[in-house]
C-alpha cells in the first residue's frame, strides 16, 4: 500500500528574513554575510564554538536544521539531502585567493559542498544516508523522489531535504522535514509553492 | 610595546575564528590542544601557516609541531630562537 509522508516543517533563510511555517522568526538588514550569520547564532543562543570556524555555506546548514531540529525531536536516522547550484563555489574562490601567498587548510577543508552534510550530522549526532545534489535550479522533482525512496525503503524514519546555496554573499536557504506525521501533503507541486512563494 | 606571548594569542584568536576568547583567557602555560584550548588537527595546519606567515619559520618536519605547539610559552621559545622575520 502506497504510504503518504508530508512536510512537516519548513525553514527559509533569504535577503535577511527567516520564516518557518509558522511565521516570519528572525529579520535583519544586515549585508554583509559574516555578521548577519553571526547575528542569527547569536539570535538562537547558540553555543557551538566549532560553527565560527565553518564555511558561509556550511553555517547557513547549520542554523537552517538548528530552527528545524529543535521544534521537532530527530532521530539518528534522520537523512540528508540537499542541492544548489554553486557547490561549494565561494570557498573555492576564497581558497584560491588563500594560495596565491600562504593556502589555508582552514579553508581547504570545506572546498566540496556535502561537508556541510557532515557539519549537520555531527552537530546533531546523525548516522543517516545523505547526498548533496547540484542542479542548475530548485528541482522538486530530484528531491521528492530521493526522499520518498529513502521513506518507502524503510532507510530513514524522516528525510530533511532542499535548497542550500551561497553565491557572491548571497544566500537562498530553503529545508523541509518530510515524515509520516501530518501536515502539508509531501508532493513536487507543495514543495515548489512553498519555495517560489517569495521567490518570483 | 605588546609582548611575544600577547602577540601569539591575539593571531592564534584571529587566524582560528576563536570566537568570544580573549588574549586574557589563554594562560601562557596552558595547554592549547585536548583539554585547553581544544584546538584539532585543522588548526595545527593553520598554526604552522602562521609561523612561516608571521616569522618565516618553515616548518620540515610535522612532528616538531608536537614539540612546539604544546602552550604559548613554548611557540613563544621556539620563534624567539628560529624566527627570521
Amino acid at each position: 500500500m502506497q504510504q503518504d509522508f508530508y512536510i512537516k516543517d519548513w525553514v527559509k533563510i533569504k535577503d535577511g528574513k527567516i520564516s518557518n511555517s509558522k511565521s516570519e522568526i528572525f529579520n535583519s538588514s544586515e549585508k554583509n554575510l559574516d555578521f548577519f550569520l553571526k547575528s542569527v547564532y547569536d539570535f538562537l543562543e547558540l553555543k557551538y564554538p566549532k560553527f565560527h570556524k565553518m564555511d558561509g555555506l556550511s553555517k547557513l546548514g547549520i542554523l537552517g536544521t538548528e530552527i528545524l531540529f529543535r521544534k521537532n525531536s530527530i532521530s539518528t536516522d534522520t537523512a540528508l539531502i540537499l542541492s544548489n547550484n554553486a557547490s561549494s563555489l565561494e570557498t573555492d574562490r576564497q581558497f584560491q585567493e588563500s594560495t596565491k601567498t600562504f593556502a589555508s587548510p582552514a579553508l581547504f577543508v570545506y572546498t566540496l559542498p556535502n561537508i556541510v552534510l557532515g557539519e549537520v550530522s555531527i552537530k546533531f549526532k546523525l548516522q543517516s544516508e545523505n547526498a548533496f545534489f547540484i542542479a542548475e535550479s530548485f528541482n522538486a522533482e530530484l528531491l521528492k523522489n530521493y526522499t520518498e525512496s529513502l521513506l518507502t525503503s524503510g532507510k530513514s524514519s524522516e528525510v530533511l531535504c532542499g535548497w542550500l546555496n551561497l553565491q557572491n554573499g548571497e544566500y537562498d536557504v530553503f529545508l523541509c522535514l518530510i515524515s509520516p506525521e501530518i501536515n502539508i501533503s509531501f508532493s513536487e507541486e507543495s514543495l515548489k509553492n512553498l519555495y517560489f512563494a517569495e521567490n518570483d | 610595546m605588546i609582548n611575544l606571548q600577547t602577540e601569539l594569542k591575539e593571531s592564534i584568536i584571529e587566524q582560528l575564528n576563536l570566537e568570544d576568547v580573549e588574549p586574557a583567557d589563554i594562560g601562557n602555560d596552558e595547554p592549547l590542544f585536548g583539554d585547553g584550548l581544544g584546538l584539532d588537527s585543522i588548526d595545527a595546519l593553520e598554526l604552522i601557516v602562521l609561523l612561516e606567515k608571521d616569522y618565516g619559520i618553515k616548518l620540515t618536519d610535522p612532528a616538531q609541531s608536537r614539540e612546539i605547539f604544546v602552550s604559548i610559552n613554548k611557540m613563544a621559545e621556539f620563534i624567539e630562537a628560529n624566527r627570521t622575520k
